[in-house]
């Protein structure tokens, strides 16, 4: 089975210094590592491969130059060959043109080296948190997906049923392959690079593909996206609170509980 | 680039096995607030198998949504993304909407992706406001890396959608008069539908879910062990209120993944959150931040959740949870 992961590069801390005058993330110095979404994605991958002999795991990441070594990252975990996409007009794309590209990448690699049986993304980012790209990659493909997939209990070359975290329960889906699939943390626990993968990652040729070879429709992507980001900001801060009054718990808890009647919580 | 002729803001409801989900009110009063400015009416669609839309339909249709497309059939008894988007695509291909709003739930979210590919729409994710601009487009206000930055977004071309987090607008009430329902035709020979959906468990458990909780109440570290979540329930249950964690504690295993708030886990934004034995690492700060009134109860006033709360309670946990519990139960009487 051919399987493709998509990863993005992504801050590696939550707390992210932001510079004030234009409301943007200070990217110099900024730590970065591979989404930890994309890393069960990865995990998933792999272990779908050792499951289905003669399967192969391809990475695909859409970003800047740096986002190489996240592509790395996947490679020294187990992953056969990392792909980058990259090119100037393809900046500013939102969500759903970036996931565009990837169906475009997807494509051209099934001609390259045989049909992509399935496509494996994690949830969302941690960046810009749409959750979209995964079911927008479906759209695009016109392949089946499910999204926040916490288990896929059975796996052969033509199916794949998969069981997704709703906010009430699970849902059991059937899936015809090809398919794409976006995972939720759970669903496995990611291994750590051996230090033979990581010295192979280290001299693996990552690939990079620009408009040149994917050729895009590009009335869809970059500049042409259907959406922009007009501004970014901090939020606002919150006032500051109050400390809850009295000595032994039983007067805080009065206190409290008066509060938060008088809020109409009670 | 693409015009959108269309007219009217549509809102789509979310109905699990034969439940209403009240995410629908919020998007009539997030549709209302921008009807106000663009005066096109304001619609609503609900999605369900043969027989089970009728009472939703209704519904909606009293609280304020001028008329309320039904598409009812077998094959939308269960969400499948593929059904539902191609459903929904034909409807719009019909009544020219200009702008539609679902919810940013599991179901909503994939939804709205896979439809706004089918229709070449613009989309804004998990937007916490809407407004107009001053061309007339969608503006949306969206928190991304962690709640760090608010973005302010705005869709340029085509038909304009967005996915609304829940809890960001109020549920709104009654209107005055009621909408009509309109049967809508549901046809999927053009499909080519290849998915199955093929069976659902419900959450055995009957707790409130998290996301759409106007209340919740989270334990962390400080509970001490996974026994300490007793607590955690007994005040969620005094209070009427869903049970969060830390990713800590559902790291060690002390709560499932489906209670966890926070960057990896759910963004929450409920009326009150009780952060009980939560230090308050970004992580965590990034799911709940927004909530209107934070408790926190920690032994350690200098951490970041005693200084993000509006009512800090310094103590022990064991002691104060149960003082306060007594206390809700003293004055209920």
């Amino acid at each position: 089975m051919n399987i493709v992961v998509c990863v993005k590069q992504t801050p590696a801390s939550a707390n992210l210094p932001i510079d004030l005058a234009t409301g943007r993330i200070k990217t110099e110095g900024l730590q970065l590592g591979v989404n930890p979404f994309d890393e069960y994605a990865i995990e998933e991958a792999l272990r779908l491969k050792e499951r289905l002999p003669g399967s192969s795991v391809s990475v695909l990441s859409f970003g800047a130059a740096a986002a190489e070594e996240a592509l790395r990252s996947a490679l020294a975990l187990g992953c056969d060959e990392g792909i980058l996409l990259y090119d100037p007009a393809f900046e500013q794309s939102d969500s759903l043109a970036t996931a565009h590209l990837l169906c475009a990448a997807v494509r051209k690699l099934s001609k390259a080296k045989g049909a992509v049986a399935l496509v494996l993304c994690g949830k969302q980012t941690n960046d810009g948190e749409s959750g979209q790209v995964g079911a927008a990659l479906g759209a695009w493909l016109d392949w089946p997906a499910a999204s926040c997939v916490k288990k896929i209990p059975q796996a052969d070359d033509s199916k794949i049923v998969v069981e997704r975290l709703m906010e009430d329960g699970v849902d059991t889906v059937e899936l015809p392959l090809p398919a794409v699939v976006s995972v939720i943390k759970g669903i496995n626990e990611p291994r750590l690079p051996s230090l033979k993968g990581k010295m192979a990652a280290k001299k693996a040729v990552v690939a990079r593909w620009g408009q040149a070879e994917l050729a895009a429709d590009v009335s869809q992507i970059g500049a042409s996206s259907a959406s922009v980001v007009v501004k970014t900001a901090p939020p606002e801060t919150r006032s500051a609170g109050m400390t809850v009054p009295g000595g032994s718990p039983e007067e805080k808890a009065a206190f409290l509980v008066q509060k938060l009647k008088e809020l109409k919580f009670i | 680039m693409a015009e959108n002729p269309g007219k009217g803001i549509w809102c789509v409801a979310e109905l699990r096995h034969g439940a209403l989900v009240p995410t629908i009110f919020e998007l009539l009063s997030a549709a209302r607030s921008l009807d106000q400015v663009s005066k096109e009416g304001v619609c609503a669609v609900v999605l369900g198998g043969p027989g089970k839309t009728a009472p939703a339909a209704k519904e909606i249709a009293s609280r304020g949504a001028q008329r309320v497309f039904v598409l009812e059939h077998a094959l939308l008894d269960g969400f499948l993304e593929e059904a539902y988007a191609r459903a929904l695509k034909d409807l719009i291909e019909r009544e020219k909407p200009s702008k539609i709003l679902l919810p940013a739930s599991v179901a909503g979210r994939s939804l709205a992706a896979r439809l706004a590919v089918a229709c070449r729409a613009g989309l804004l994710g998990d937007v916490t406001a809407v407004a107009l601009d001053s061309s007339g487009n969608l503006e949306a206000l969206r928190p991304c890396y962690g709640g760090n930055l608010l973005a302010t977004v705005a869709v340029r071309r085509g038909l304009q959608m967005a996915t609304v987090r829940p809890m960001a607008f109020p549920r709104a009430a009654q209107a005055s008069s009621s909408g009509e329902v309109v049967a809508a035709p549901v046809d999927p020979s053009s499909w080519g539908l290849r998915g199955r959906f093929a069976g659902f468990a419900p959450e055995e458990s009957k707790e409130i879910d998290l996301s759409s909780a106007e209340k919740i109440v989270s334990g962390g570290r400080g509970l001490g062990s996974a026994k300490g979540f007793e607590l955690i329930r007994d005040l969620a249950h005094a209070l009427g209120a869903a049970v969060g964690a830390s990713r800590a504690v559902v790291d060690s295993g002390w709560i499932a993944y489906r209670h966890q708030v926070g960057l990896t886990g759910r963004a929450v934004r409920p009326k009150l959150y009780v952060a009980c034995g939560i230090s308050g690492q970004v992580q965590h700060l990034a799911g709940m931040s927004s909530s209107d009134v934070i408790v926190a109860i920690n032994s350690d006033p200098q951490c970041p959740m005693m200084k993000l709360a509006n009512f800090a309670v310094q103590g022990d946990l064991h002691q104060i949870i149960p003082a306060v519990v007594a206390e809700i139960k003293k004055q209920r009487g």
